[in-house]
């Protein structure tokens, strides 16, 4: 319990500053497919070595970073319009990766891997989370300008030659570091409810990117607590309990947030705002 | 203030995959001077821009430009303008080619981008996120990020467009007061009076290049009577270059 709290509170950290940033590409789904994606990683580490945090996470890593890779293609192949096609990719490698982890597993193993486990975090997990969130925002520190600039403004980025691509791989391969360790604990279904719950609710809270990520970890940590006391005191799954408290949480900004929640817009008239 | 040879075409032809979007174009954008570019829609010249800027690659012939010494105003439609950015933040990304990704800004830097934005006529916009400005004032954001940039070559691809007669003049006196300093300057127009009062040389361009020069020779009537024709029957053509393969 106090492992699961420690790596939640570190993921809370490290997570939805990530989950901003996907939230103003209008990349939401992404996150989802990339989580999904991870899936059948997962289950060829976990057939070849059982629940080892190791042979599962690298499973995970290459799974994922195929996904992300193949999921960039998708969006410059349909200008845009992937949806769909994401939409399809995700369901393959969920079904996938589910066939995959029956072939050995029982209903216990497959539920822990699909819907996270308190007691699931051991050491190595725990290092796994820790480590990945301190990379995560020592990388967000060292490449935060030019993020924004790429997310923002991807044209000037090119005329300006700031290797836009660059940026955004590294940034996917943040994505993917993330909800890998987020698997841990959230399991695969919702190991992105604590990377974007908290960034699309900090939409409400703050008008500066850097604002938004400040907000978005703060709910974040909030909801990892939280989900994690519930989670613990009714005997319920741990990522639902997570996700179910960010969701309040987002619900709450949607209704009460400063920046554009509903109450500020009604309250507030039209021309004085600004 | 450009390189002795300014910007140099030959027999350039530029395309969307298999698709030609400009042909065969020869000519040159001497250092210093004020062209607009102006045809049909669908006539290559945002493509002819980008191609200069370096965002689009050369198809045939020779391109020859000071890539790193431009700076592109592209279409104003492109940006999402409900980004949580301000528009002092985005000013500064005008330094972008002298501090990088990573180095921090010194304060003469940011009084240059706070003196842009008061060129431009929005002193004290400096914290105002861009989401609350009108399309003519982000328009002037725009133009104060391009006068942060410096450049000794700039694009503007419709500059003008979907912006208030009163942005409009106030821009287009920054234009004017870049050509008396020197630089080179191609915008992209389709107000054709704006060009023959303010523009000292046009490029008419129709797929082909109809007509390049001084303004009052391209743009006469039976000019624009050939670039429209040529517009439309390309509409009509096949996909490929036949001159090219010939």
């Amino acid at each position: 319990m106090r492992r699961a709290l420690v790596g939640c509170l570190a993921l809370s950290l490290a997570a939805p500053p990530l989950g901003v940033f996907l939230m103003l590409r209008r990349m939401s789904l992404t996150a989802d497919v990339l989580a999904h994606g991870i899936l059948p990683g997962i289950a060829v580490g976990f057939l070849v070595a059982g629940l080892s945090v190791t042979a599962m996470s690298i499973g995970g890593l290459v799974a994922g970073l195929i996904v992300g890779v193949g999921a960039g293609a998708i969006s410059r192949a349909t200008g845009g319009r992937e949806d769909a096609a994401l939409a399809a990719l995700y369901l393959v490698a969920l079904a996938l990766g589910v066939t995959l982890i029956s072939t050995r597993a029982g209903s216990v193993e497959l539920s822990h891997l699909l819907f996270g486990s308190v007691l699931g975090v051991d050491d190595p997990a725990l290092f796994l989370m820790a480590g990945v969130a301190s990379l995560t925002l020592l990388a967000l520190a060292f490449a935060w300008r030019p993020l924004v600039l790429e997310c923002f403004d991807p044209g000037f980025a090119a005329a300006v030659r700031a290797h836009g691509g660059w940026w955004h791989m590294l940034f996917l391969v943040l994505v993917v570091l993330n909800v890998l360790a987020a698997f841990q604990a959230l399991g695969t279904l919702m190991a992105v409810g604590l990377m974007m719950l908290p960034a699309v609710a900090a939409r409400y809270w703050g008008r500066s990117v850097g604002g938004m990520a400040y907000a978005a970890a703060g709910i974040a940590v909030l909801a990892s607590v939280a989900g994690l006391l519930v989670s613990y005191h009714f005997d319920l799954p741990s990522g639902p309990a997570i996700v179910l408290v960010a969701g309040g949480v987002w619900v709450v900004s949607v209704l009460a947030g400063p920046a554009d929640g509903l109450l500020t817009r009604l309250l507030r008239r039209p021309h004085l705002s600004g | 203030m450009s390189g002795a040879e300014g910007i140099v075409l030959s027999d350039l032809t530029l395309a969307h995959g298999r698709r030609p979007a400009v042909h065969h174009i020869s000519g040159r954008f001497a250092p210093g001077s004020l062209t607009a570019i102006v045809g049909p829609n669908g006539a290559g010249k945002s493509t002819l821009l980008r191609a200069i800027a370096g965002l689009h690659p050369a198809g045939e012939g020779q391109l020859s430009a000071p890539r790193r010494d431009i700076a592109l105003l592209p279409q104003a439609a492109a940006l999402d303008r409900a980004f949580p950015i301000s528009c002092l933040d985005v000013v500064l990304f005008g330094h972008w080619h002298r501090a990088g990704a990573f180095r921090a800004l010194r304060p003469a830097e940011r009084q240059a981008a706070r003196e842009a934005l008061a060129a431009v006529g929005l002193e004290g916009f400096e914290r105002r996120p861009v989401g609350n400005l009108s399309t003519g004032q982000f328009q002037r954001v725009l133009f104060a990020r391009l006068l942060v940039q410096d450049a000794p070559v700039i694009l503007l691809d419709e500059p003008f467009n979907a912006v208030d007669a009163r942005t409009a003049a106030d821009l287009l006196a920054l234009v004017h007061r870049w050509h008396g300093e020197g630089r080179t300057i191609l915008a992209v127009l389709h107000d054709l009076e704006l060009v023959r009062h303010d523009f000292p040389e046009t490029l008419l361009l129709a797929r082909e290049p109809v007509a390049w020069g001084p303004t009052a020779e391209v743009l006469t009537a039976a000019n624009r009577m050939k670039a429209r024709m040529m517009a439309e029957a390309w509409d009509a053509e096949a996909e490929a270059c036949e001159r090219s393969a010939a």
